[in-house]
């Protein structure tokens, strides 16, 4: 399928200026109206006779980097390919997604982690590993191997490494290459099968609640394993204060651990499930005729509004190193059944950029913050330069903050449309996307 | 049909949970009961439904609720029809969405639905055209059952207003008991829930409820007394030690006020909840409970077909 849209990472190297835009890189924290000219895919001083592009009003920021998302290949392509995933990562100003290994089969070998990083993309495509064979939590897999055919790291996402012991081997082995843990924290014990998140709203609606002490569990554990084993820890989607503050703790304490929020959690809030649709600064109105939406189940569940807040300070004073997307692409069926039911999981590439506006809009984020957390803060975590000075490959955002645009499920770049944020209006339209010196998105 | 009631308050196509109704919504069912009571003792049987056919839709077990949305339906000269649900295509998988646009497309207009699931009426209601009841949905709502209860509990009393009713038990697992603390809160009632304490320590963030974990603290002051049904199907682990602790007997029952009346939403547990003596009692209101089934259920299927 054909959308003149969208661009390739192996199309040919871009030539244009942007002009007048304003500017803002994390990397050396300056913010300013200037031009920003491209000839072959390399920022340069000037390229005269290249086409002028009118960036006035609009943002330019490094290229954003998503630390998890689910692309569903191989196995799952009903819900999203490798090309509809990476086209939405492109939609939404992302030019590097981490693709997490629970495909069917599982990426738990060094020949599917390669088919993956090979395969035709609208952005550069990391691959996370499996941590244990068959993703099955039994037996680890050859790490080693994975992280020589090119994967950052490895995770059994959907569920966390599930003992201590297993753990503490995975991190040894980890220290030594230098990649993390990507931890989907969550004891399954302790989670008991809750579908949303224990309290008030929870108890109303009957739901099974999910207690937040199943993530800080894992949490506190892996943290331990982790500093023991001087390794490389990333808790990915964490969803309560208490795991942040043993995060904040273990920072202190140098231990190498980072963590990730997902916009879901930092925006929305249980009361969604109740049919509320106001955000974590606002005073929730659930509305029986939206309640029980399958599209509020995700894992971890929808955040309490005091986590919430609590996990957008974080973002806000760098305790949270990145908002990652947690892009788990579904189809409307398995979403159209009873709450408890629904597959979990809902699509955030394409509006990740726009909640974490509204953040910004509701004074709770700075601009500068948000866009550090999307592009050179989860960059570096995995080992990649974001800049916009000259000489640098151009990998870069353009947006109008301005601008608003209704989330259209017919034309999301992304195979499915699992989003309780369908039909709203939402600010922040992407303009411009360019990965590795080549344009992945234009309007 | 001609009513004693002034003018109601209702523009609802479906009854999804309690939640949301005003005082005078309840009160516009509550009195429309009453009227509907003495439509069906005078042997009229009015054509209000006529135009309608309402499926029954039980995807869970049930007698009397069933039953009396069946005879309710057909009082009001509504065709039924009855899902049978180990019979129909729900036993070859069919999603449950599927299975009601089937319903819809041959002609039903409105469905009562009780399912396993919390929520699963509110996705009828979103996904299909139908009109639709709710008649109890997992843990979370059984607005009929709070109904008839709310009628039966102002029958007795006149008013709830300042009334302390206690829910003793289960009310975690309790979607009877979810439904009616809205309804008796609306109506002006305390309300208070007692039972074991992992039965009951979520409802401590509950607006306005009292929570209590001793019997003595549960049934002190109580004017009214509202046993539940140990919910083994939904995970209550066990009787345990439930029945010694908390089982309800006529010396029990000397802990709440004088005369104060004892419900059941039925079906008990025989001589768990609480003793067969009192529950054919003298202070049980469990008969009228179920009197007062098919009437409300009447009201609310007037009110939602929009025929009164």
């Amino acid at each position: 399928m054909r959308d003149a849209r969208f661009g390739l990472l192996t199309d040919r190297p871009a030539t244009f200026v942007l002009v007048g835009g304003r500017v803002i890189d994390p990397s050396d924290g300056s913010d300013e109206e200037r031009d920003i000219a491209v000839r072959d895919g390399l920022v340069v001083e000037a390229a005269d006779d290249a086409e002028r592009i009118d960036a006035s009003g609009w943002v330019i920021a490094p290229g954003f980097c998503d630390l998890h998302a689910h692309l569903r290949e191989p196995g799952i392509s009903g819900a999203e390919t490798i090309a509809s995933g990476t086209r939405a990562a492109a939609h939404g100003g992302f030019t590097t997604v981490c693709a997490m290994p629970n495909t069917d089969p599982p990426l738990d070998s060094a020949d599917a982690v390669g088919a993956v990083v090979a395969a035709p993309a609208s952005a550069r495509v990391r691959v996370i590993a499996a941590a244990t064979r068959r993703r099955a939590g039994g037996e680890l897999t050859a790490v080693e191997e994975l992280g020589r055919a090119g994967a950052i790291g490895v995770s059994d996402d959907g569920a966390a490494v599930p003992s201590a012991a297993l753990t503490a081997d995975l991190l040894a082995r980890l220290a030594s290459l230098g990649l993390p843990l990507f931890e989907h924290a969550e004891d399954a014990s302790v989670a008991g099968g809750g579908v949303m998140r224990a309290g008030p709203a929870a108890t109303r609606l009957g739901l099974a609640p999910w207690p937040p002490e199943a993530e800080v569990a894992i949490v506190e554990r892996d943290i331990a394993l982790a500093e023991a084993a001087h390794a490389r820890l990333h808790l990915t989607h964490l969803s309560t204060a208490r795991s942040l503050d043993a995060v904040r703790a273990a920072k202190a304490r140098g231990v190498a651990v980072t963590c990730d929020v997902t916009p879901h959690h930092l925006a929305l809030t249980d009361e969604w499930v109740a049919g509320s649709r106001r955000f974590a600064w606002e005073e929730a109105d659930p509305r029986s005729e939206l309640a029980y939406d399958g599209r509020c189940r995700v894992n971890p569940p929808l955040a309490s509004r005091d986590d919430a807040m609590n996990l957008l300070a974080g973002v806000a004073d760098g305790a949270v190193d990145a908002i990652a997307t947690d892009h788990a692409p579904h189809p409307a069926e398995s979403k159209l059944v009873p709450f408890a039911q629904a597959a979990p999981g809902l699509i955030g590439l394409e509006t990740a950029l726009s909640v974490g506006l509204l953040t910004v809009e509701a004074g709770r984020l700075s601009l500068s913050a948000l866009l550090a957390a999307l592009s050179t803060r989860p960059a570096a975590i995995v080992g990649e330069k974001r800049g916009l000075r000259t000489g640098e490959r151009a990998d870069l955002v353009a947006f109008d903050p301005a601008a608003g645009w209704r989330v259209d499920a017919t034309t999301l770049g992304s195979a499915s449309a699992n989003s309780p944020l369908v039909d709203m209006e939402l600010p922040g339209v992407v303009r411009l996307t360019v990965a590795d010196g080549r344009v992945t998105y234009r309007t | 049909m001609t009513t004693a009631v002034g003018p109601r308050t209702w523009s609802r196509r479906h009854l999804l949970d309690v939640d949301g109704l005003s005082r005078d919504e309840l009160e516009t069912i509550l009195a429309l009961a009453v009227d509907m009571r003495n439509v069906r003792a005078g042997r009229e049987h009015p054509s209000l439904l006529e135009a309608e056919t309402v499926a029954l839709a039980f995807f869970e077990a049930s007698t009397r609720t069933r039953i009396s949305f069946e005879l309710a339906a057909k009082a009001l000269g509504a065709t039924t029809v009855d899902l049978g649900v180990d019979r129909s295509s729900v036993s070859k998988g069919e999603s449950l969405v599927d299975t009601l646009r089937t319903l819809e497309r041959t002609g039903v207009t409105t469905v009562v639905i009780r399912h396993s699931d919390s929520g699963a009426p509110h996705l009828a209601a979103r996904e299909t055209g139908l009109r639709v009841i709710n008649a109890g949905d997992g843990v979370h709502a059984h607005p009929t059952q709070a109904l008839l209860d709310a009628l039966t509990l102002r029958e007795f009393f006149g008013s709830l207003d300042g009334r302390m009713v206690v829910i003793v038990g289960d009310v975690a697992h309790s979607r009877v008991a979810r439904s009616n603390i809205h309804s008796l809160q609306s109506l002006g009632a305390r309300v208070r829930v007692a039972g074991p304490a992992p039965w009951v320590a979520d409802f401590n963030h509950w607006p306005g409820v009292e929570v209590a974990t001793s019997l003595d603290d549960g049934l002190r002051d109580a004017d009214a007394v509202m046993a539940l049904r140990v919910q083994l199907e939904r995970g209550a682990e066990s009787f345990g030690d439930f029945v010694a602790d908390w089982r309800l007997d006529e010396d029990r029952m000397a802990l709440a006020l004088p005369g104060a009346p004892i419900l059941h939403p039925g079906p008990t547990n025989e001589g768990v909840e609480l003793t067969a003596e009192l529950a054919n009692g003298p202070r049980s209101l469990i008969g009228r409970q179920v009197e007062n089934g098919v009437p409300i259920r009447m009201a609310v299927l007037a009110l939602v077909c929009g025929a009164v």
